[in-house]
């Protein structure tokens, strides 16, 4: 892409309210490449406290993308550049002085198909406070697993097997498992790429309940396919398309009376 | 703001096109048959035929049903569907104008009815000329009414409103002379408390084309009007 095109690519403007008086994240002018190719274009978006925000849109338009900014898990990918700023709590977490693996501490990732260590349940909620030295005694990390399983809603269904492999669970529990992994460490924003997508409704009405009340104490990113879940679980919705932040606004108005024709036609079905 | 175009047949499901445009077309011949029945009460009064005042009567069941098929439909669009943005904007807008459909029908059996016990009357279109000059305004009302759902004509069915609250004002101001003759010559109450209810009727009818306006608006621009002066609705209309 030559400079022309990049800019004329970048004049688009974000219909809604994509920015917040006190977010907990904070995204100017957000470029991010594959090699030469722009993968998304100039984003700005806040993400509120204590907020659920779903990101929708078709394949390829850039919401995972743009979700694995937010705890830089793109560095892992060598052509990915990543440009603008990302904040957490007013801090630029591309900053040097940042350590990766605090912020992924302090921004956690629950991935599409539950991935659980080959450990045993214990252990996959154990691995994390431990290696970031959270507690001093076994007793203390007792507690933290037995804490994060019972807001997960998982405990009563493991309690008695947490020495068993991890492996052995559901696909919902395994998923849940992995959100008590994530919460855990305690952090501040837990980012969900698709979390469902894998489960069948029983398990996925399970997930987006622990959403809503995860949502109490943490904040919330979610990407999703499923349109209904987006209006069932988050409270705002950014809608992305072809790289680019459409419109942002409070869920019940985007699945009621969005703003821009293309939010209406993705939602509505009319494009895929 | 950009501006939203809201057309049924371009969505990725062509059966789901197919779909909203049929609840669509159901909501137009159903709305067809309500306008009949109204006008065939109309000249049924002029004429002083009670047969076809009672054919009239006898035949709502018809508006009824087509009610709850509507209904169902709708229903059916929801379960399958989970329809969002203007898709859920129409089928919410259509489950309430079949309501308001249903209850103009209502309300054409009851003068129906009504006309079939002052059929006596000698010269009936001199006697309720009063009365047959504002069904005419309420059926052109309603025609129009059902016009703006057909091409979801905001800017019209404002228009409409405007006129439905100038008809209304010539109800208050029929009732007035209602009850002024009563008071003057009381051997008419009986007849006088009739065309009362008539007359009742009739604004009712209009009250409900009111309604149906304000799902058109519903539909198209996502604002609730109801309940808005007519100068708010304006401004909502214009602004969204």
């Amino acid at each position: 892409m030559n400079m022309s095109e990049h800019t004329q690519q970048n004049e688009h403007k974000t219909e809604g309210t994509p920015l917040l008086d006190d977010p907990r994240m904070s995204t100017r002018g957000v470029d991010v490449f594959y090699g030469d190719k722009q993968a998304i274009f100039n984003v700005d978006l806040d993400i509120g406290k204590n907020q659920v925000l779903a990101m929708i849109g078709p394949s390829g338009c850039g919401k995972s993308t743009f979700l694995r900014c937010l705890n830089r898990m793109n560095d892992t990918i060598d052509i990915c550049k990543v440009t603008g700023s990302i904040s957490l709590d007013g801090e630029d977490i591309y900053d040097r002085k940042i350590d990766v693996v605090e912020l992924r501490a302090r921004v956690g990732m629950v991935f599409q198909k539950p991935n659980p260590f080959p450990k045993s349940i214990y252990e996959n909620v154990a691995y994390g406070p431990r290696i970031h030295g959270l507690v001093d005694h076994k007793v203390d990390l007792d507690e933290i697993v037995e804490k994060s399983l019972v807001r997960c809603g998982l405990w009563k269904e493991v309690r008695d097997r947490l020495d068993q492999p991890a492996t052995g669970l559901s696909g919902g529990q395994q998923q849940r498992l992995c959100i008590a992994r994530a919460i855990a460490i305690n952090p501040e924003v837990v980012l969900m790429d698709e979390p469902c997508s894998a489960l069948d409704p029983i398990a996925t009405a399970t997930v987006e309940e622990l959403i809503s009340e995860l949502s109490e104490r943490f904040t919330i990113s979610i990407v999703t396919h499923s349109m209904q879940q987006a209006a069932r679980v988050s409270q705002r919705t950014a809608y992305f398309h072809l790289g680019k932040l459409i419109e942002v606004g409070d869920t019940d108005q985007i699945f009621t009376n969005p703003t821009h024709q293309l939010t209406e036609e993705y939602i509505t079905g009319r494009i895929g | 703001m950009s501006e939203k175009k809201t057309i049924i047949g371009t969505h990725i499901s062509k059966q789901f096109d197919q779909e909203l445009e049929d609840i669509r077309e159901r909501v137009l011949q159903m709305g067809g048959l309500v306008e009949e029945q109204f006008g065939r009460v109309m000249t049924a009064l002029m004429d002083g035929d009670a047969d076809q005042a009672a054919l009239v009567a006898a035949e709502d069941y018809k508006i009824n049903q087509f009610e709850m098929e509507i209904d169902e439909e709708c229903v059916l669009i929801l379960a399958r569907r989970q329809p969002t943005a203007s898709d859920l904007r129409l089928v919410v807008a259509v489950t309430k104008c079949i309501r308001d459909l249903e209850r103009i029908g209502d309300e054409t059996e009851r003068m129906a009815r009504m006309i079939q016990n002052s059929i006596e009357i000698e010269s009936p279109e001199n006697y309720y000329k009063g009365f047959l000059a504002a069904g005419e305004s309420i059926r052109k009302l309603l025609q129009s009414t059902l016009d703006c759902f057909a091409r979801m004509d905001v800017m019209s069915a404002v228009k409409q409103m405007r006129e439905a609250y100038i008809i209304d004002r010539e109800f208050h101001s029929m009732t007035k002379q209602l009850v002024d003759r009563m008071k003057k010559d009381p051997e008419s109450i009986t007849s006088a408390l009739d065309m009362m209810w008539a007359t009742r009727c009739l604004e009712k009818v209009g009250d409900h084309c009111v309604n149906i306006l304000e799902n058109v608006v519903y539909s198209v621009k996502g604002q609730d009007v109801r309940h808005q002066h007519l100068d708010e609705v304006e401004e909502t209309v214009k602004q969204s």
